[in-house]
């Protein structure tokens, strides 16, 4: 089976501090997989490498593409990067406001990628766009307004829907319920892992919150000084950590 | 007046803007960027048409000025006169006596000939500027043919107006690659960008110029259920009765009496000296008394 992404020796460095060095791994269709450490650990830096927001320093990030199957996304030219990135990839930022379009109509932002790849039927637009605000929980009568009428938590299922509406194979998540409170978390928390099992989605995705790979992600990557210290299935990770980091990290978590 | 070089500026300055003249008619819609000088009069003026005159004006030519399609207005006097001074070219209020036109928010009704060019002062020249702020971006977004963002803001229109009611400033696409802002002319213009004089586009302080090559296919943006309309008010002219000509509407009196008249004031006195009365209109002869 060929792997969805493969990342080879992935390094991003600045000036002389190291961002993330000597990162490899595969991702099959259908995989979720975990990255967690603690903050300036080199997550972000990774994520932002594999998604082509940063270029790394060194190592190759291949992607199965749908004509020509693996491709180097490094060295691709930009014009296909950026299509990548409007088709076959999904960003979703932990922060609402930097993917969302905030002067722009939630169906307008749902609507962006698809006339992005060239959509022009105002009618069907807007249709995809009603269908996928209801399947992230958003009425379809707030469907005129901006995102700022919106609360934290509607936001960031706004910019899934976004990322979503054009079924894309791959999402890169950084910490995506970061900064919501806990019962709204556990909302999205719930209707991620609905989408990601319903549309069979690949996804990477960044947090420092355990509970958070515990329900989504099938392996885990731990990270510490832009190393990779510890890889496993999740479950294994967390519940017979074996580097010294992971055996710190799994123990802070406050227990209620 | 021999205190000033021909036509105000520099020949040096004059090179430098016919180079990215030049350049802009080779890129249909690309955003030349030049380096704008100092007018003697503020942005938002015209210094962008006006600088782009300057470097096309040649002693023969004759020149004419429009604002809002008239060209008895303050604007439109003051450009004609600097350049009367300047450069001692003569100049006419007749669409069809012009070598080169410069014009503000309008094209002449009149078709244009091939020996015609058109000079447009643009405040904005950047289409994609009020959806995404960044120039960084932006560049990309043209370099890219990214322009999928264009029509968010069409969707936006339909969304609020059930209609797209951007009616000035239409975003066009021209010759199938680069979107291009037609400067704030109203969109029942912009079918008339397809002409057979050469157009160019000046912005002063945004430092662009960009053109349209003759013949240049120029399409105005839409969605498949919502097309491209060129609309005006639903109205014959008062005066000369035209029924296929942009119009303004005034309102006359206090008890709001209304008035709709040509935009382009040139054509409709032109079809009041060819006889045509409007239904507020009088004859000619005794308008002039």
């Amino acid at each position: 089976m060929t792997p969805l992404l493969q990342v080879e020796g992935v390094a991003k460095f600045y000036g002389a501090r190291v961002g993330c060095t000597d990162v490899s791994f595969d991702l099959y269709p259908g995989e979720v997989m975990g990255i967690v450490g603690e903050s300036g650990s080199g997550k972000s830096t990774l994520l932002n490498c594999l998604a082509g927001h940063l270029t790394p320093d060194a190592g190759a990030v291949r992607f199965d593409t749908k004509t020509d199957g693996l491709r180097d996304t490094v060295t691709m030219r930009e014009p296909e990067r950026r299509m990548l990135g409007r088709t076959d990839w999904a960003f979703v930022h932990q922060h609402a406001r930097d993917g969302l379009r905030m002067n722009v109509s939630a169906g307008g932002n749902v609507g962006e990628r698809l006339m992005a790849v060239g959509a022009r039927h105002y009618g069907s637009i807007r249709d995809t766009a009603t269908d996928w605000l209801g399947r992230v929980e958003i009425n379809a009568d707030r469907i005129d307004d901006r995102p700022t009428a919106f609360s934290g938590g509607m936001q960031q299922r706004l910019q899934i829907a976004r990322n979503l509406v054009t079924g894309p194979r791959l999402v890169f998540m950084d910490e995506p319920t970061g900064g919501l409170d806990v019962s709204v978390q556990a909302r999205l928390l719930d209707l991620l892992r609905g989408l990601v099992r319903e549309m069979g989605l690949s996804a990477i995705i960044v947090t420092h919150d355990l509970a958070v790979v515990r329900l989504l992600a099938d392996r885990l990557m731990v990270m510490k000084d832009g190393h990779v210290v510890e890889t496993g299935l999740t479950d294994q990770v967390l519940d017979d950590p074996q580097h010294a980091y992971t055996q710190l990290l799994v123990s802070s978590v406050l227990q209620v | 007046m021999t205190d000033y070089n021909f036509a105000y500026l520099d020949e040096q300055t004059k090179r430098m803007i016919r180079r990215a003249i030049l350049k802009g008619l080779a890129i249909p819609g690309y955003q030349v960027p030049f380096a704008s000088r100092e007018m003697p009069m503020p942005y938002g003026w015209g210094t962008g048409g006006v600088q782009v005159s300057a470097a096309v004006l040649m002693p023969e030519d004759t020149f004419k000025v429009i604002d809002q399609g008239a060209d008895d207005t303050t604007n439109a006097v003051s450009i004609r006169r600097f350049f009367q001074k300047t450069a001692g070219v003569a100049v006419t209020e007749a669409t069809a006596k012009a070598s080169v036109i410069q014009t503000r928010h309008r094209i002449p009704e009149e078709d244009l000939r091939e020996d015609q060019i058109l000079v447009y002062q643009v405040p904005i020249p950047e289409p994609l500027r009020f959806l995404e702020p960044s120039e960084v971006e932006t560049r990309k977004m043209h370099s890219l043919e990214e322009y999928g963002l264009m029509h968010v803001k069409l969707y936006e229109d339909i969304s609020q107006h059930g209609a797209i009611a951007t009616a000035y400033a239409y975003p066009v696409k021209v010759e199938g690659r680069y979107v291009m802002d037609p400067s704030p002319i109203p969109k029942f213009d912009n079918p008339k960008l397809e002409m057979a004089a050469i157009q160019l586009f000046g912005a002063g302080r945004e430092q662009r110029i960009y053109a349209v090559p003759p013949y240049s296919k120029v399409v105005s943006l839409d969605f498949e259920d919502f097309p491209f309309e060129a609309s005006k008010a639903d109205h014959p002219c008062d005066l000369c009765g035209a029924t296929d000509s942009y119009l303004d509407e005034l309102i006359v009196d206090d008890d709001g009496g209304r008035l709709f008249m040509c935009s382009d004031t040139d054509y409709c006195q032109g079809r009041r000296a060819a006889g045509h009365v409007g239904a507020q209109g009088v004859p000619i002869e005794e308008d002039a008394a």
